[in-house]
């Protein structure tokens, strides 16, 4: 029992030394040097490359250390630690639920659009009011990574211009192999909010504020339409994997790898991935190719580009120096966007040779114009108002459910149920 | 450092029970600083779980309640107060009660649950061959990590999984899809529950049943009771209270469930439960406030169940007085 009280006082008497020990000197403007820490998302990496990345940096820059905290569940363990001041030095800025108007609040301003778009790509995605609060890791292309072997197996070399032709060429894969043609990893969630990444498409650059303004966005002819509408079909027709409630993402790169499925709609930061899978498979890693999206305009296909998290400075930090020395060092030496096969957030880096495919169709990139001062919320505003994660992946599993016969309902009165929730959502947001 | 050292010492006969404080050496002379100890001691004791449940229980169901009548968005410095819109929003949007439906897979679940770990309790409480193993394997899920459950029975209920292999051992071949048709998924997540937290009430059970004196049995048995009798004039009255409280924790968790679900669906194909419907609320779709009025909702649910039970099934001790 002495025992017990006296660790009670003892707990009671760190909590009080630890509470207290949380002010000291900070460094804002100084040398790096000191301890930073760094939240990332790669769980897959923090023990490998990025454990090399700090070795690197802190032998550049002696007297540092960088330590990393991985995070499975990114954005959602983020975004509550942001109403702390503990969020690390440096961190990817969660994209899902913090909107551009509170990056003020958070995040250490970096420079100006204007200064920073000169030697960077990707500078709208983390700037606010012509300030940049964070800057890309890497970029990607939008479209669809396919086992070519699988598509030549059915009689399919091209990539197809058309949605009716995208969906023969699913059902000729379906008749003459033994591959699902599709798959949703609809348990896993997140690649089903990827396919948002395809706003634009068509629609061009400025679609997010033309879908805000939209009081019916399933409607045929635009992007959010199409996108939806490529799925549900796909899913209609038997085309995707027969349950989708248990896919699983880690295996669907070795199925795809082995030629057990066809194609999924990603980013092309998927395809090095892929082709690591092909390889441990004991396929080889040309069977991988990267297509656009099956739709044309003008006999052109376009594929959107966006950037993926941005990494930026905590307000909070009290080692503000380091923390900018090695988003600076990240961007610029560490090699990671081209070790992901991914766009190098620097312009003058070369372009990967995972969209080799890309070059020879002639695909045109397209960057999404930046959200109009004061609207930068908008469009996120209407989506939670209207209980419709379009950047996420319930209504997307709602929409496969509906295609498989699994949920009441068809095509139409899902799509309108959408619009009704739409418009009211606008109605509600824009009083 | 004497201060520290002379409580613990009283605090021994304090928590020991009444009759024999008086004959304790040394109590007497303490005297006045004993006494003084007496009153503060407990609460020196108290002091690491009464704050952590202060900090941990009472703060957050407070900032709750605060919430719950804010339009907060889970970020934003400012939290605006707009009253009761929240909950009038809560009983005027049908889907949102919609999937207290759900619940009911797994309140049936839970009272399956409740039988077969009375069933194994009482069965293990008397002599059995292995019984050791059994309660062993019985509580082991208990331990499981709940993520790593969920992954096991990922595989397991997958098509093709371990258990259409089973099936197919004993020559069932149409096997539903286990979590994809939307007809069988809410009664394998509850199936799954029932397996992962059986365990837990078979312990309290077990418990309860070791406590009843044996010589009731040895008089049972003189008298010519069957195992049947038995169980039903001794065990069941013995552990009443214990049942009781195991029906409402049944219900509260029932009406609660989320881990398995949002583990291995994430609420999707007519899964969601209405406490992953209100993660989703606070942290997909950024209404911190309408999900903190959701769970206040839910809190007042399990309040009354409780009240209800406890009208119904009065305590013992009630009866005993009478």
């Amino acid at each position: 029992m002495k025992k017990t009280a006296l660790m009670g006082m003892a707990m009671v008497s760190l909590t009080a030394i630890s509470l207290s020990g949380c002010s000291s000197a900070s460094n804002d403007d100084g040398d790096p040097s000191g301890e930073i820490t760094v939240l990332t998302n790669r769980t897959d990496l923090v023990d490998t490359t990025f454990a090399d990345y700090a070795k690197t940096f802190e032998d550049k820059y002696p007297g540092t250390s960088v330590k990393f905290e991985a995070l499975t569940d990114y954005e959602g363990d983020v975004k509550i630690r942001l109403n702390s001041k503990d969020y690390g030095d440096a961190l990817l800025i969660p994209s899902s639920n913090v909107t551009k108007d509170q990056y003020s609040s958070f995040f250490e301003p970096l420079g100006t659009v204007d200064e920073m778009s000169e030697k960077y790509r990707f500078v709208d995605a983390g700037a606010y009011d012509g300030q940049v609060y964070g800057i890309s890791t890497f970029g990607s292309a939008m479209g669809m990574v396919v086992n070519k072997k699988v598509w030549a197996d059915a009689g399919v070399t091209e990539a197809p211009t058309t949605q009716e032709e995208y969906l023969t060429d699913l059902q000729a894969i379906r008749d003459k192999t033994d591959a699902d043609p599709y798959y949703t990893n609809y348990a896993d969630g997140w690649p089903l909010a990827t396919l948002e990444g395809n706003l634009g498409a068509t629609q061009g650059p400025e679609v997010r504020m033309e879908m805000a303004e939209d009081d019916a966005p399933w409607t045929e002819g635009t992007d959010q339409y199409k996108i939806d509408d490529l799925l549900f079909q796909t899913v209609e027709a038997g085309l995707s994997e027969a349950d989708p409630t248990t896919t699983n993402w880690e295996e669907s790169k070795n199925l795809l790898a082995q030629g057990k499925i066809g194609s999924m709609v990603l980013g092309s930061w998927a395809v090095s991935q892929m082709q690591d899978a092909a390889e441990a498979a004991g396929a080889s890693r040309d069977d991988i190719g990267f297509w656009p999206m099956p739709w044309q305009v003008d006999g052109q296909f376009t594929s959107v580009t966006a950037s993926d998290k941005v990494l930026g400075v905590s307000k909070n930090s009290d080692n503000k120096a380091t923390a900018k020395a090695w988003v600076d060092w990240f961007t610029n030496e560490s090699g990671y966007a081209e070790s992901q096969g991914a766009i190098s957030p620097v312009k003058s880096d070369p372009e990967p040779d995972t969209l080799s495919d890309f070059t020879a169709l002639d695909v045109q990139y397209l960057e999404l114009a930046p959200d109009p001062v004061g609207k930068e919320a908008l469009l996120t505003d209407i989506a939670n108002e209207a209980e419709i994660d379009i950047f996420g992946n319930t209504y997307r599993q709602k929409l496969i459910d509906t295609a498989r016969g699994a949920a009441d309902g068809d095509e139409d009165s899902f799509f309108s149920d959408l619009n009704d929730r739409w418009a009211a959502a606008q109605e509600k947001v824009s009083e | 450092m004497t201060q520290l050292a002379s409580p613990p010492e009283v605090a021994a006969t304090v928590t020991d029970d009444g009759r024999r404080r008086g004959t304790r050496p040394g109590a007497g002379p303490a005297g006045r600083v004993g006494r003084r100890g007496l009153r503060v001691t407990p609460w020196l004791f108290l002091v690491v779980p009464l704050a952590f449940l202060v900090v941990l229980t009472y703060v957050p169901v407070a900032n709750l309640l605060w919430y719950s009548v804010t339009d907060w968005d889970g970020l934003s410095p400012v939290k605006e107060f707009v009253g009761p819109e929240n909950f009038v929003e809560i009983f005027t949007r049908p889907e949102i009660f919609q999937v207290f439906f759900v619940s009911l897979f797994y309140l049936a679940g839970a009272i399956a649950q409740l039988v077969l770990a009375l069933y194994f309790a009482t069965l293990l409480s008397f002599t059995t061959r292995f019984s050791n193993l059994f309660k062993g394997i019985i509580f082991f899920p208990y331990l499981i990590n709940g993520v790593a459950i969920g992954l096991v029975f990922l595989y397991f209920f997958r098509p093709g999984g371990t258990l259409d292999a089973l099936a197919a051992l004993v020559g069932v071949e149409n096997t539903p899809q286990w979590l994809g048709d939307p007809g069988v998924v809410n009664t394998s997540l509850a199936a799954t529950s029932v397996w992962r937290y059986m365990g837990l009430n078979f312990v309290l059970f077990l418990g309860a049943i070791q406590s009843v004196p044996s010589e009731q049995y040895e008089a049972a048995d003189l008298d010519g009771a069957t195992s049947w009798h038995k169980f039903l004039y001794i065990i069941v009255p013995s552990i009443r209270r214990i049942l009781g409280l195991s029906f409402i924790l049944a219900i509260a968790g029932a009406l609660s469930a989320f881990e398995m679900p949002y583990i291995m669906t994430g609420g999707a194909n007519g899964s969601e439960t209405f406490v992953i419907q209100t993660v989703d609320t606070a942290f997909r779709f950024s209404k911190v406030g309408l999900a903190s009025a959701m769970a206040v909702v839910l809190l007042v649910i399990v309040l009354v169940i409780t009240a209800v039970q406890r009208l119904l099934f009065p305590d013992e001790k009630k009866e005993e007085a009478s």
